[in-house]
């Protein structure tokens, strides 16, 4: 006796729904704000927001990997996106005269991206070996770390070719040499070549990483791991290897936004990505609900715009922030909301 | 069970010692080819240190274990899994997040691989090795009669099929020995039964050895074709279940004098 099907009925499958659900928002999202933009209909203000929250949701969908399904708290993401920054602003500047901007800025997300990956795996095999808060804290001073090195490093270019220092800055630059990466005063003179489509793009391919990464056989081991480590080493999982893949592709993924944020200001300091950076990033993932993509998807919108939907409140601005904050977290974790709607969803299905 | 056959699990003189206490003594045990052995003993006689040690969750102080004729020395717990040794746990350690369905897809994690680039670009090589872990997976789950259960979530089964689940994802890892640490703890009388039938089942069908810890006699006499006893850590008696139940050092060691 078998049902009809409709041809929505792989909807009523969880992961499927999720996932085409996530889509849809960011295709409805991007459509919506690619009209308003091409109309004029959108201020400025807003406008500038566009990238980086793009690149805040590829940050916070890497880390929710990371937190949510691997279960690592991590408080170093800022410092990963600073690597993907510093580097792709590097590429970009270095090819400026040779590519034009739409490759170029596909080659400075792919290096920042990579060269982050490698950076998380090197981080990863010290960091792993801890659990818990031990994690967090050192994770949390790596990403101070990368910050200060980044603040005393100097990177320029001229015709006799590039050079690199470090603390000091004794460059004696050709004509026509320029400052890449110029210490305490961050990457200045980047050319904007980041775009609210790349940004959309950049989204979309980060949730085709995690989603297919998750729904696979490294997910489930990674989500193993997380449930239960004992009984996933007796099922021969190996539980450094599938942590160092969720550690490395979450860090690839803040190099790759990383980049692209970079990309998108004509002058960049490191101590943007300070811990403070890191820190919202996993607020978005945790009140997005962990492991949960969608969620983080809304949440990060949200909480990236409310303050700057808030400025009218001026000094009570981040006090009603905070506020919000906190009764999202009552509502979202609330156990009689959460009894009604799985009872919701039962009577749904059945 | 012919004795000529080399066993596939050999134990020497094992013992194990934390700090002063010795937990495990000068064991010697073999357990051959599709065999179902039982290790009973008093509570606290050492038989899921035993496990442990047998799964390189400890390291033994003294002795050998020989798997398929090869020293286990210096294996971990991943490796010994690789090599053939699946169990279960006596507090369940299930991963109660993932649904039935995808913990005993979890347990195929080193027997049908693909790489997580092809994950990532869902290759046809994915989708072909994706389709052969579900059918195997839900093959065992109907082996375990868990079929209903598919898609529920792993914390939310009974405790009786939570049971079940551990031993069809400790048969995902396709072992050739099964260690069942108390499988049928809590379960009623219908449901030993049931158990049992599904332990033989499973023996026969797959053709692996099983040796299980059971504080419940009725499953461990019903199943088991040989039976060790263990008591402070020490053997106290090896035999068929008859000669077992009639043995007086075994009466004492569980009645006390």
């Amino acid at each position: 006796m078998k049902e009809k099907k409709s041809i929505f009925s792989f909807l009523l499958d969880n992961r499927h729904r999720s996932r085409t659900i996530s889509y849809a928002m960011v295709a409805v999202a991007y459509i919506v704000l690619e009209i308003l933009l091409k109309s004029g209909n959108l201020s400025s203000l807003f406008t500038g927001l566009l990238v980086p929250a793009t690149c805040y949701l590829v940050a916070a969908i890497g880390l929710n990997l990371n937190v949510g399904v691997s279960g690592e708290l991590n408080l170093g993401q800022a410092g990963f996106m600073a690597v993907g920054a510093f580097s792709g602003v590097c590429v970009s500047g270095l090819l400026k005269a040779s590519v034009p901007a739409i490759p170029r800025l596909i080659l400075a997300i792919i290096v920042g991206m990579l060269l982050t990956a490698f950076v998380g795996f090197l981080i990863g095999i010290p960091v792993l070996k801890l659990q818990g808060d031990y994690l967090a804290i050192v994770t949390l001073a790596f990403g101070q770390i990368v910050m200060n090195l980044i603040m005393n490093l100097y990177v320029a270019f001229d015709s006799t070719g590039l050079k690199v220092a470090f603390v000091e800055n004794n460059f004696e630059l050709q004509p026509g040499g320029k400052y890449l990466i110029n210490g305490p005063m961050g990457a200045t003179g980047t050319e904007r070549i980041a775009n609210f489509t790349a940004g959309t793009i950049l989204v979309v391919f980060a949730l085709i990483v995690v989603y297919n990464l998750i729904y696979s056989r490294n997910g489930r081991a990674i989500m193993a791991a997380r449930d239960n480590r004992i009984a996933a080493e007796s099922i021969g999982i190996n539980i450094a290897k599938t942590k160092m893949m969720a550690f490395v592709v979450s860090a690839a993924l803040a190099g790759a936004a990383g980049a692209l944020y970079g990309l998108n200001y004509s002058t960049m300091v490191a101590s943007k990505f300070d811990y403070n950076t890191s820190i919202l990033i996993l607020v978005y993932v945790v009140l997005g609900g962990l492991g949960n993509i969608n969620g983080t998807l809304i949440s990060t919108v949200v909480l990236f715009l409310l303050p700057q939907l808030l400025r009218g409140l001026q000094d009570y601005r981040m006090l009603i922030y905070a506020v919000i904050l906190i009764v999202i977290m009552l509502v979202t974790n609330n156990e009689f909301l959460k009894t009604k709607a799985a009872a919701f969803r039962r009577k749904k299905n059945a | 069970m012919s004795e000529k056959k080399t066993p596939v699990l050999e134990v020497k003189e094992l013992g194990i010692d934390f700090g002063g206490l010795t937990a495990v003594n000068d064991l010697d045990m073999s357990i051959y080819n599709e065999e179902i052995v039982g290790l009973i003993g008093p509570n606290g006689a050492g038989k899921t240190t035993v496990f442990n040690l047998l799964t390189k969750v400890y390291t033994p102080t003294r002795g050998n274990i020989f798997f398929d004729g090869k020293d286990t020395a210096g294996k971990t717990v991943v490796e010994i899994n690789k090599a053939g040794i699946a169990r279960t746990f006596q507090n369940i350690r299930l991963f109660d997040n993932l649904t039935v369905l995808d913990n005993v897809k979890t347990g195929y994690h080193n027997n049908i691989k693909y790489s997580p680039v092809s994950a990532v670009f869902r290759t046809p090589g994915y989708y072909a090795k994706e389709r052969e872990i579900e059918g195997k997976s839900r093959e065992l789950l109907e082996i375990m009669e868990l079929g209903q259960y598919a898609d529920v979530t792993a914390g939310n089964l009974p405790y009786g099929a939570q049971r079940r689940l551990e031993i069809a994802r400790a048969m995902a890892t396709e072992p050739k020995l099964l260690l069942l640490d108390e499988p049928a703890a809590g379960m009623n009388p219908q449901e030993t039964e049931d158990l049992m039938r599904m332990i033989r089942f499973v023996r026969d069908h797959f053709k692996i050895a099983i040796l299980l810890i059971e504080h419940d006699m009725q499953l461990v006499m019903g199943i088991c074709e040989r039976i060790y006893v263990l008591n402070y850590g020490m053997l106290l008696a090896e035999g068929l279940p008859a000669e077992i139940q009639a043995n007086p050092e075994v009466i004492k060691a569980y009645l006390g004098d």
